[in-house]
């Protein structure tokens, strides 16, 4: 990849930015140069680093953090080329779990402090949309994007850097929670949204009319009640084909997901529709995303799998674009479980 | 044991709320009850009903959420924890250690981990899709000293158990 973040062409050295992130199950570290280039971006689930440490690893505790940070860390810079430090360290503060965020961020102050470099405080959900800037290094706001996953699931009007408006989010549940919800019920694996992806492959997507619900109103999104319905049906008729009720449920969730996602688009007036999130891995997400955007004249940035799903490249890059707009973070900023994107 | 039933989502939310001025500062809610009972629909109503204004969703992905109400409510879902010991390293002391109420979703299912005292409320399936029994057990003396102000405040939900 080319590295092309807005600005720092005329740069000669490159700007290097350590990213880490620890705010759920993930542990991620990654050296991103200009925010543009990723030299290296290492997630723990991807990396076996079990047999370095003997035992079992909690995947969700945050003592495993403490485990995985450090050996994921050196793996990044290694991968990375990095010698003699780099020229900042970024990590999310937020939204996430207060226990494992700590971890990441005192992490990352260190080695701030060590190398007598910025730190730079990042959050999450404004990770997630630089996670697409990464691979489409042209793509700039303003533009609509999707952010679907396990913990979340909005819609965000981005007008320019570092400036978004909510436009709507779940009401109940995320819609990747829905997927592994309903794939628990119906006796298949974790985590859902692959494993419903592969039932439904050979299953109906009209078989049965589940609801679509809050399909015209507004921006924001229900999931809870399509998860009960699912639920409901399979009790009451047991002999059903999971994979019929896994293409019927997956229609349903992503219909409802693409027709808010293309509508914002056009009501907000930008040219670009971007997913991100754990869920936009999903095959038929995908698919009708570019469908209905080609349809419409609008640009559809489907980023791969690697960019979906949280990893610590999108922090580093989040973390540049901050420390150009609003300077390094003061050391004493602590985690911030409940943050939401700056409006 | 009290026992309940309601009629609709709404419904529960509207008994959550009734059940919420009987709460106070330092109580422990596990709610119970399978896939769709209705845990999350239940403190939807709780957190409303202490002017709770955001959104209360599913903390099942980011296991805890903490809202600002007429006193601090911290939800919390021990759906993915598989091992006690997860629910512990999660901080567990830290997040019962708050000046409001704790409601932890799956809570049955880590009740040798937690404090005695606290009240659990089971969710199942009632006799059509919406309707719910819901079932009250209070564990510890703060709840037995409030069973009457519980009855009370429930009254109209309430059947023979």
């Amino acid at each position: 990849m080319v590295a092309n973040g807005g600005g720092a062409e005329a740069r000669i050295d490159p700007f290097l930015v350590l990213g880490i992130e620890t705010s759920c199950d993930e542990t991620a570290a990654a050296v991103v140069a200009n925010g543009a280039a990723i030299l290296s971006s290492v997630v723990s689930s991807q990396v076996d680093l079990h047999a370095r440490f003997g035992g079992v690893v909690p995947e969700i505790a945050s003592r495993a953090h403490v485990e995985l940070l450090t050996p994921v860390t050196a793996e990044a810079l290694v991968e990375g080329g990095i010698t003699d430090g780099v020229d900042a360290v970024a990590a999310t503060v937020g939204p996430g779990l207060a226990g494992a965020l700590l971890i990441g961020v005192s992490a990352a102050k260190a080695l701030a402090l060590v190398w007598d470099v910025p730190f730079v405080g990042v959050n999450h959900m404004e990770a997630h949309l630089y996670a697409a800037m990464l691979e489409e290094p042209d793509l700039k706001p303003p533009l609509v994007a999707l952010l679907v996953s396990g913990g979340h699931t909005m819609l965000v009007d981005m007008k320019d850097h570092g400036r978004y408006r909510i436009l709507g989010s779940t009401v109940d549940d995320a819609a990747g929670e829905a997927f592994d919800k309903v794939a628990r019920f119906l006796g298949l694996s974790y985590p859902g949204g692959p494993a419903i992806q592969e039932a439904a492959a050979t299953g109906d997507p009209e078989a049965i009319a589940f609801p679509r619900a809050m399909m015209d109103d507004g921006y924001d999104f229900s999931f809870s009640g399509l998860k009960t319905a699912v639920i409901n049906y399979v009790r009451k008729n047991p002999d059903v084909s999971t994979p019929d009720v896994a293409a019927s449920f997956q229609t349903a969730v992503v219909d409802v997901l693409v027709a808010k996602a293309v509508r914002a688009a056009e009501e907000c007036g930008a040219e670009t529709l971007c997913i991100g999130g754990g869920v936009a891995a999903n095959t038929l997400l995908r698919e009708r995303t570019a469908a209905e955007c080609a349809a419409r004249g609008l640009r559809a940035v489907l980023p791969s799998r690697a960019m979906c799903t949280d990893n610590a490249a999108m922090v580093a890059a989040a973390g540049w674009w901050r420390l150009q707009s609003d300077g390094p973070t003061a050391l004493d900023v602590g985690v911030s479980p409940n943050l939401s994107l700056p409006v | 044991m009290l026992t309940a039933h309601t009629k609709s989502a709404d419904d529960t939310r509207a008994m959550a709320a009734e059940l919420a001025a009987v709460a106070r500062p330092g109580d422990l809610i596990l709610l119970a009850g399978d896939l769709g009972a209705g845990k999350t629909t239940f403190v939807q109503g709780f957190g409303r009903a202490l002017k709770v204004e955001e959104p209360i969703t599913s903390p099942t992905f980011v296991l805890v959420h903490t809202y600002d109400g007429s006193f601090p409510i911290v939800h919390v879902d021990a759906y993915r924890l598989e091992h006690l010991q997860e629910l512990l390293d999660l901080g567990l002391g830290e997040l019962l250690d708050h000046d409001g109420v704790t409601l932890i979703e799956w809570g049955d299912a880590v009740i040798p981990a937690l404090p005695p005292e606290f009240l659990e409320v089971r969710l199942e399936l009632g006799d059509d899709d919406d309707a719910r029994v819901v079932r009250l057990r209070g564990s510890g003396s703060t709840w037995a000293t409030r069973h009457d102000a519980l009855q009370g405040a429930l009254d109209r939900w309430l059947v023979e158990s």
